[in-house]
């Protein structure tokens, strides 16, 4: 693989290679991801840029030409999702027009000017607010994940469990976002929440008119109505004009499109909140209203399909998160997870955010599986596999936490290892 | 119902505030003690804004569209099993199948086998609330004209399905009060979430 020597190759230029493989379809073997990576086209040859004028200022920004990150869509269904390049990704926060999508009924078309959030129900005031009466109530902003309960479901069962699946395809259904609006708990105060109320339903305007029942308690704490996403107003895939956020819980009970909340003293047993998005366990119960998403962690390089072309010194780096506030630590195994070091946390270290963790690894060019594994702040341990097939069986959905692994072969392509240590 | 609410409410409470739920007109104008990255509202703020307009039992009876599991909810009207096979066959068949079972969209019936779990997420093994199918099917059915169905239709194509499932007979008749009299057999299975941070994994 005499090109991908050559000195100064930045990783960026092997996330190009790693598209390029993916231009056509991702890779589908590893061997097809080692024959593609050397056969990988010249840089394009451009003037020097010291000796031509630039182009002029523009109203609306691009991004370089060598750098288009795209969103992975599976089926272009009404009900469906498309998925974050997070192997792609620095930092953490997530590009908007890369947030991760998940509708149900198509996403709607919706103008600012016409729409009202109806709140009734167990309330001393019913009211109708339009985005401008919600604008001028006090503001917030907090940079919060959200994260779709089935997320990492790709890696759960022993018997098909996967080699050539990326993170993106694996954990995808992740984004982090600043967002702005104003709190519910601002908002209940104004309308009056009656004694004896205990949950609220939260229903949008999209054509599934898709509703969650929520406890009052979240409801008064750190839930959120959020009209803006990373400075800008929230895009219609993420809810324009007006979402609810709940941090830390599941991306589903964030209500998208939210035309209306009511208060009410118990749960309106939506179909989201019993058909889906409730979680059958081992013992023959099913679990529901399993709203917090809980602490874990993905390598995000090396990972599949990317290869190393030679051994030395290589920077492990990931993505951890815990809907339970903040990530107190995280591990890295390079050994298959019979030792474990602390990876550096980049601060600042927000809670119920993604954290970007770094590691620096000297790899010595043979066989290995490297894992990660978070901790938060309760001193929930992000579980093995193993663990989560002991306490929930393997036939439970949603809510897939555990470790994840990559193999680095001695040529050293990755694939997705945690077969490997089954 | 009567008995999840309680842990549920419990629960809730429990796991993620400080403070109890607000108790109404009578209470102080502070809300109550906010989460550390939920920025309250400043001490000299009013106790009410005034932004936004009330809204009259009219208008709310617009959207208030969402069915409770006692029945809470259901419109007047109703439907048989044989209203809801003509309902299904024009309306639902070509994404759910002949009989609920072949899609290419959701399986609408269970399969039979009791002894399985999970059952998958059909309506007969899994769905706790016969109330929840009326709720979602008036709300987001057909999926490509959601809301096209009388409510009469919609009690119609709930007892198909219901009787599709095994679980009323094919002479029924549901309304309000029949449908909230069904009990699922799934129901007893659900239960609230037990995990609660810390070392041990539920």
């Amino acid at each position: 693989m005499p090109n991908l020597h050559r000195p100064g190759l930045s990783r960026r230029a092997w996330l190009a290679a790693a598209t390029g493989t993916a231009a056509t379809g991702l890779a589908l073997t590893r061997l097809d991801a080692l024959k593609a990576a050397p056969f990988q086209e010249p840089p394009p040859q451009l003037p020097d840029p010291t000796k031509v004028p630039g182009r002029f200022v523009s109203e609306l920004g691009r991004r370089a030409t060598g750098e288009q990150p795209r969103r992975l869509v599976r089926a272009l269904a009404l009900s469906s999702s498309s998925r974050t390049p997070l192997h792609e990704l620095q930092g953490t926060i997530t590009p908007s027009d890369l947030h991760f999508e998940r509708h149900h009924a198509g996403v709607p078309e919706i103008l600012a000017e016409g729409h009202e959030l109806l709140v009734h129900g167990m309330v001393d005031r019913p009211m109708v607010f339009r985005m401008p009466d919600l604008r001028r109530y006090p503001q917030a902003s907090r940079i919060c994940f959200i994260e779709c309960s089935g997320n990492g479901g790709g890696a759960y069962s022993r018997s098909r469990m996967p080699t050539t699946i990326t993170a993106q395809q694996l954990d995808g259904l992740l984004s982090t976002s600043e967002w702005t609006g104003v709190m519910l708990s601002t908002i209940l105060r104004e309308v009056g929440v009656k004694p004896g109320a205990s949950w609220i339903l939260a229903e949008g305007a999209d054509a599934a008119v898709m509703a969650r029942s929520v406890p009052l308690e979240k409801a008064m704490d750190d839930a959120m109505l959020a009209y803006g996403q990373n400075g800008e107003a929230i895009r219609p895939e993420q809810g324009y004009p007006l979402r609810l956020l709940l941090p830390g819980w599941e991306g589903n009970a964030m209500v998208k499109w939210l035309r209306r909340i009511e208060v009410s003293d118990r749960p309106t047993m939506t179909r989201d909140e019993t058909s889906r998005y409730t979680d059958p366990l081992k013992d023959g119960t099913a679990r529901q209203f399993s709203f917090v998403m809980e602490a874990k962690s993905v390598i995000t390089f090396p990972s599949y399909p990317y290869v190393l072309p030679e051994r030395g010194w290589w920077e492990i780096e990931g993505l951890a998160w815990t809907g339970r506030g903040r990530i107190t630590r995280v591990e890295v195994s390079t050994d298959g997870g019979r030792s474990w070091t602390d990876a550096a946390l980049q601060r600042p270290i927000l809670p119920k955010s993604t954290v970007r963790f770094r590691h620096l690894w000297n790899w010595d060019g043979r066989q290995t599986v490297i894992l990660s594994r978070a901790t938060d702040e309760t001193g929930y341990v992000q579980p093995t596999v193993q663990q989560l097939w002991d306490a929930r069986g393997e036939g439970t959905s949603y809510h897939h936490n555990h470790q994840r692994a990559w193999r680095v072969a001695a040529d050293g392509a990755v694939t997705f290892g945690l077969g490997d240590l089954l | 119902m009567r008995r999840l609410f309680p842990c549920l409410a419990a629960l809730a409470a429990s796991a993620c505030a400080p403070e109890p739920p607000p108790a109404g007109s009578e209470r102080p104008a502070q809300t109550p003690e906010p989460a550390a990255d939920a920025p309250g509202l400043p001490g000299h703020a009013p106790e009410h804004f005034g932004f936004g307009s009330a809204a009259s039992p009219e208008r709310v009876a617009i959207w208030d569209i969402d069915v409770k599991p006692d029945g809470e909810g259901l419109p007047p009207g109703s439907g048989s099993v044989a209203d809801g096979r003509r309902v299904y066959e024009v309306s639902c068949l070509q994404c759910h199948g002949p009989t609920g079972t072949e899609g290419p969209n959701d399986r609408l019936v269970s399969a039979s086998e009791w002894e399985q779990w999970p059952p998958g997420r059909a309506v007969g093994m899994y769905w706790p609330y016969a109330t929840t199918l009326f709720d979602y099917t008036r709300r987001a059915m057909p999926q490509t004209t959601p809301g096209t169905l009388s409510d009469d239709e919609v009690y119609a194509v709930v007892a198909y399905v219901l009787h599709l499932n095994g679980l009323v007979p094919a002479d029924a008749v549901l309304d309000a009060e029949a449908l909230a009299a069904i009990e699922m057999p799934a129901r007893e299975r659900f239960v609230p979430d037990n995990r609660t941070g810390g070392p041990v994994v539920r």
